[in-house]
């Protein structure tokens, strides 16, 4: 078939951030779906706390300071977190070094944190179906963290290579966008594990 | 942040014809040889792989499917062991739902899509690679285990308990559940490239009125995998978790309860329903447009009823648990919702009867395929309205009446599509023309052959036969319609032998197909047959719903993109106005690693959960070696 | 077309109707409940195959009517397409209120069908993997006795059977009397139906439920209440003592021989609680769940190689003397 050119694309960008690009509505694809995930989860919580009479079953509630002290951590983080997308988008390749690291030392903080948490749920996830879907839903909310940090830590090694180029602001920013997502789908996980017993 | 173009880069504005055509497939050509072909991520290629490995998954299916029925054409035979009849039943609804329904219709997505939305490759092609890779080891592992018999037996809804460690002891449980673990990664992976592919890979032009409907479909198709399919994930892992580690999810003496496990399931598995039938009304609408020569009518219609469907589905899974001892007034809430679908879905099969009837239809084989949808579909539809009913249902559930109409739902609804969709699209992807002579008797075969197999299956359930009964007795008068069944089963295997054949010759001796043989109007028309590398030469611009029919003699093209490296064009979500020239990955060997470390870590860990520890490391390491940037010159801007 | 439409159409719809006279039939009801059910499923049969007569015949005009000719798919009438859209949308209105009606009518004949009644008969039945526990349950003690696989009811008069599973899920249904329900572990569920005539109703399980669950059939045995009063004081008794050597003999073996760890035989030392209780078995009609009748014959097979009739069951084949096979079945034979 013929052709006729009507129009040059040739002076467009070859990235951009946001809704712009392609990775990004990769990246909200994937927090749907496991947004959708956390709220399958839940929904088997409160399944599972509707069927029983007493709830925790045979545990007390578990203990606060942990995921309370995470909470904090994770709403403060969005800070540093901002600061590196400011950073990013303004290609500010020694601040978006430093805001990377700060990240990268948070999320360490956090798994550490997590640790605790896990140790003081005051239930194994064998002693009854409350100790399995707390620990299912914990663990899964770790399984995001971890991937996060660890994206986190390749972009920030990246990050003192040859390779810190422009396009890879764009996948900071990208990170940047994730990471809200783990704070956002901690916040009613921690309302739900830490709370919800003590009804 | 914008970065200006380098002076010396070749763009497509300065060449032209052949020696545009030549330059642009040397550079997205998947490479030559062994390695190459497992680094490939052209879209096409992999969508290949995809249509037929999910082919060669509904040929294993089907081959069971025959066994039942020799099993019972008769009462009391022999031919099955009970325990391999349900490792087979079990089997053909896990190959069927699993790793031929959903796969199939993701990998005519993942072929069609990119050409049909006018772009050069499908979003995140590494990860199309990846998910492909994946679905191929999960397949080939439930096979293998089938084959060594520890195939799962517990029907491919595996409910607990019976499917606990308590009641199933072998790994054949664990098998199937991490299955499912294989598909839904490789679906889901599929589905988002499917979203951003359609959300920012159009060409410029093709605002959202402008879509074709089976765009439109897989579209909707993708968002219900992404909302469906968590929640299978959750279910098969707290599963695996309650056999494994004696977690007690679903241990009623410990706080748990079996029906957990039918909620998650069925929120999944109702969705999973229209996952499989959305996509064959896409390709109903598709076809009905090119051979009833002109568009749709009511294509605002058909996609606000594709949303609507979406919409519903998940809103009637609990029509699946009617007879577990709901609160009644709650059932009867379902009853009405999951009867309110066949609204959004009637009003399609409305805007397709009106089209057929405008229209001046050519009937070749794909439009027959598609009129013996309309018959058997709306069968299929109109018992599943009895079906949603509470009182039919706790007569008719878990019998034959509904093994009938799931078949014809699911042949009717979307394996009649399917069909036509390969005779439709089989000259754009092999350039040749399946044979016209086999075809009307491939559709005669199947139409009859169907209808004798699964019509006398409502009559068995009303009569009384359960589901899922390896044999009967001779005097429970079910013999005379199981020997029927069994008849038209055969004929209807005999119909994809047939397709088969038609494939097979017509590969090799089909009459060339041309760019466009059927003058279809949708953008995957407008290039040769089979695409090259590329797909387009140069990006073509939309400027109507029906691009090739409004426009026959020219087809206006975007310049200006890269001719040595591989760009696409990214477009804005509504008006698909250009906004990046986005670089696309190349080949690449480190998916089909990444799958392998994934395959390592998802078998052993069924086996010991420390394989949760040292699986993790070899995947950190892939996925690394995947994303890190390779130097090459559209890494580096 | 129309016509020969028609005449399909009618031979699908009465040939099932004609067929109804099954031993396990949702067509053939001997209740209110079953009656109900089939009553609402007419109507939907009825709609149903009005609207797939339309929908077939729109299609088949639509193929064969003659065609405005059009030399390209875009040259459209918009007339015709304006007046096809009003048309779609009358369409969709209508189905809408068709939808909306048959679940109203579902509903009322819902309510029909789990209608409550106080003054039930009560009985009490426990799936396991591959029978039926059966267990009538009054106030005293002394009035409840346990019977497997068999369900004798009064004609006439509202039964209630209180589902439990042992194991796995279950579900029951006897489709000339009602629809089913699930037995569901760590979940109690109940079902009324009531039988108007005297009569052998057959039932199965239809919850997959593993590797028997094709041979996990009962019967619904109706008898007059008179009759039902006299079989329910005489299940009430303990089990006969053997009235000769032979039984006497199969007695001790019975005990000696392992048998007595799955089984309860009431006034015996005989009290396994895994399989089913056979205080009365010599009067039951089928053994190992509906799978064959029991006669001496059959009763001899099946317990000289269980796993051969029904495998994968969970009763282990004992090795017995054919003389010993011969002393059990004949004290079994006597447990009337």
């Amino acid at each position: 078939m013929r052709q006729t050119i009507v129009r040059d694309v040739s002076d467009l960008p070859t990235y951009g951030y946001g809704p712009r690009s392609g990775p990004w509505w990769g990246a909200m694809g994937f927090m749907a779906l496991e947004g959708m995930g956390f709220a399958v989860a839940i929904g088997a919580y409160l399944y599972l706390y509707a069927v029983n009479p007493s709830w925790p079953i045979g545990a007390s509630p578990p203990d606060l300071w942990p995921g309370t002290v995470e909470t904090v951590i994770y709403v403060l983080s969005i800070i540093p977190n901002e600061f590196t997308n400011r950073a990013a988008h303004r290609q500010d390749l020694a601040k978006v070094r430093i805001g990377l690291i700060v990240m990268a030392l948070i999320g360490i903080a956090l798994l550490v944190l997590r640790g605790f948490e896990f140790a003081h749920l005051n239930t194994r996830w064998d002693n009854s179906a409350y100790g399995s879907i707390v620990w299912l839903i914990l663990g899964l909310h770790t399984t995001h963290l971890a991937t996060d940090l660890g994206d986190t830590v390749v972009l920030a090694v990246l990050m003192f290579t040859r390779h810190a180029k422009p396009r890879r602001f764009s996948d900071v920013t990208d990170n940047v966008f994730y990471w809200n997502f783990v704070v956002l789908a901690w916040l009613p996980l921690y309302v739900l594990l830490d709370w919800v017993p003590r009804l | 942040m914008s970065i200006a173009a380098e002076p010396n880069d070749l763009r497509d504005d300065v060449l032209n014809g052949l020696q545009l055509s030549t330059q642009l497939e040397r550079v997205w050509r998947t490479p030559s040889g062994w390695m190459g072909a497992l680094m490939a991520v052209d879209h096409k290629v992999v969508g290949r792989r995809y249509i037929v490995t999910a082919f060669v998954f509904l040929l294993l299916g089907g081959i069971l499917a025959v066994l039942m029925r020799v099993q019972l054409a008769g009462p009391e035979k022999t031919f099955l062991s009970a325990d391999k009849y349900n490792q087979v039943f079990t089997m053909h609804g896990s190959t069927m739902m699993f790793l031929f329904a959903v796969p199939v219709m993701e990998a005519f997505a993942v072929y069609l899509v990119p050409l049909m939305v006018g772009t050069r490759n499908i979003a995140f092609p590494r990860l199309n690679a990846f998910s492909y890779w994946m679905f191929l080891f999960g397949g080939c592992f439930l096979w293998i285990s089938f084959l060594f018999n520890v195939g799962p037996d517990v029907g491919w809804f595996s409910y607990v308990p019976l499917s606990s460690l308590q009641f199933t002891p072998t790994k054949r449980a664990d098998v199937w559940a991490q299955m499912i673990t294989f598909t839904e990664v490789a679906a889901l992976a599929v589905a988002v490239e499917i979203v951003v592919t359609v959300f920012k890979l159009r060409a410029p032009g093709m605002t959202l009125d402008r879509i074709p409907l089976f765009v439109w479909a897989m579209l909707v198709t993708a968002f219900l995998v992404m909302f469906a399919m968590p929640s299978i994930m959750v279910a098969s892992t707290s599963l695996i978790l309650d056999r494994l580690v004696n977690t007690r999810f679903y241990d009623s003496s410990s706080g748990g309860h079996p029906l957990l496990w039918q909620h998650l399931f069925w929120f999944f598995g109702h969705p999973e329903v229209y996952i499989i039938f959305i996509p064959g009304t896409g390709m109903v609408s598709a076809i009905l447009a090119t051979f009833a020569r002109r568009p749709v009518i009511g294509y605002p219609v058909v996609i606000l009823s594709l949303i609507a469907t979406g919409f519903l589905s998940f809103g009637l899974w609990v029509h699946h648990m009617f007879v577990t001892g709901l609160p009644q007034l709650g059932a009867a809430l379902f009853t009405a919702s999951s009867m309110l679908i066949a609204v959004p879905s009637g009003l399609q099969i409305f805007c397709w009867l009106a089209t057929l009837w405008d229209g001046r239809p050519v009937y070749r084989t794909p439009l027959l395929f598609v009129i013996g949808f309309i018959v058997i579909f709306v069968l299929g539809g109109l018992s599943g309205v009895m079906v949603a009913s509470v009182p039919i249902d706790t007569q008719v559930h878990d019998t034959y009446f509904v093994v009938a109409h799931f078949h014809y739902v699911l042949i009717g609804g979307a394996v009649f599509p399917l069909i036509g969709a390969v005779y439709y699209w089989f000259p754009k992807i092999a350039g040749r023309m399946l044979s016209e002579r086999l075809g009307r008797w491939n559709f005669w075969l199947a139409f009859i052959g169907f209808n004798v197999a699964f019509f006398p299956m409502h009559i068995l359930g009303l009569i009384g036969m359960p589901r899922r009964v390896y044999t009967y007795t001779a005097d429970m008068d079910w013999a005379h319609l199981n020997l029927l069944s069994s008849g038209g089963a055969l004929i209807f295997a005999l119909s994809f032998a047939l397709l088969l054949v038609n494939v097979i010759y017509s590969l090799r001796k089909g009459e060339l197909a041309g760019d466009n043989p059927w003058d279809a109007s949708t953008l995957e028309w407008a290039t040769s047959s089979p695409p090259p590398p590329q797909n387009f030469d140069r990006i073509p611009v939309v400027k109507h719903r029906d691009p090739l029919w409004a426009d026959s003699e020219s087809l206006p093209v975007v310049a200006g993109l890269s001719a040595e490296r591989r760009e696409v064009l990214l477009t804005s979500l509504a008006e698909a106005e250009p906004q990046i020239r986005e670089a696309s990955p190349e080949p690449s060997i480190w998916p089909l690693l990444a799958a392998i470390a994934t395959t390592i870590f998802f078998i052993g860990s069924i086996f010991t959960p420390w394989a949760v520890l040292w699986g993790t490391p070899p995947m950190a390491v892939t996925l690394i070696g995947w994303f890190w940037p390779t130097g090459s010159k559209e890494d580096e801007e | 077309m129309r016509v020969w439409v028609r005449r399909v159409l009618v031979l699908c719809m009465t040939w099932p109707l004609a067929a109804c006279a099954g031993r396990q039939s949702a067509l053939d009801p001997q209740g209110p409940q079953s009656g109900q059910i089939l009553h609402t499923l007419f109507i939907f049969l009825a709609v149903a195959a009005m609207v797939w007569t339309a929908v077939v015949i729109v299609l088949g005009i639509g193929m064969l009517r003659r065609k405005r000719s059009a030399d390209r798919p875009l040259d459209l009438h918009q007339a015709f397409e304006e007046r096809s859209g009003r048309v779609i949308l009358a369409l969709g209105i209508a189905t809408t209120v068709i939808v909306l009606g048959l679940s109203l009518v579902s509903y009322a004949g819902q309510r029909t069908v789990f209608v409550k009644d106080e003054k039930a008969h009560t009985l009490k039945i426990i799936g396991h993997q591959w029978w039926w526990e059966v267990r009538y349950e009054a106030d005293s003690p002394h009035q409840s006795f346990v019977t497997a696989n068999e369900i004798r009811i009064p004609t006439g008069q509202p039964v209630k059977v209180e589902l439990e599973s042992a194991d796995v899920i279950h579900s029951f249904w006897v489709p000339s009397l009602t629809g089913k329900m699930d037995l569901i572990p760590g979940q109690k569920n109940e079902l009324q139906f009531t039988a108007k005539n005297a009569g052998v109703y057959r039932g199965q399980c239809a919850e997959f439920c593993g590797i028997q669950h094709a041979h996990m059939a009962f019967a619904v045995i109706a008898m007059s209440p008179d009759e039902f009063g006299r079989w329910r004081d005489h299940e009430n008794q303990s089990a006969n003592s053997p009235a000769d050597q032979l039984g006497k003999q199969g007695e001790a073996l019975f005990r000696g021989r392992g048998c007595a760890l799955c089984h309860n035989i009431s006034g015996t030392l005989a009290g396994g609680q895994l399989g089913p209780d056979l205080t009365h078995i010599g009067s039951r009609t089928t053994i190992a769940a509906g799978t064959l009748p029991n006669t001496p014959a059959t009763l001899g097979a099946w317990i000289a190689d269980p796993q051969h009739i029904k495998p994968g069951n969970l009763m282990p084949k004992m090795p017995l003397q054919s003389d010993e096979l011969i002393a059990i079945i004949h004290y079994l034979e006597q447990l009337k």
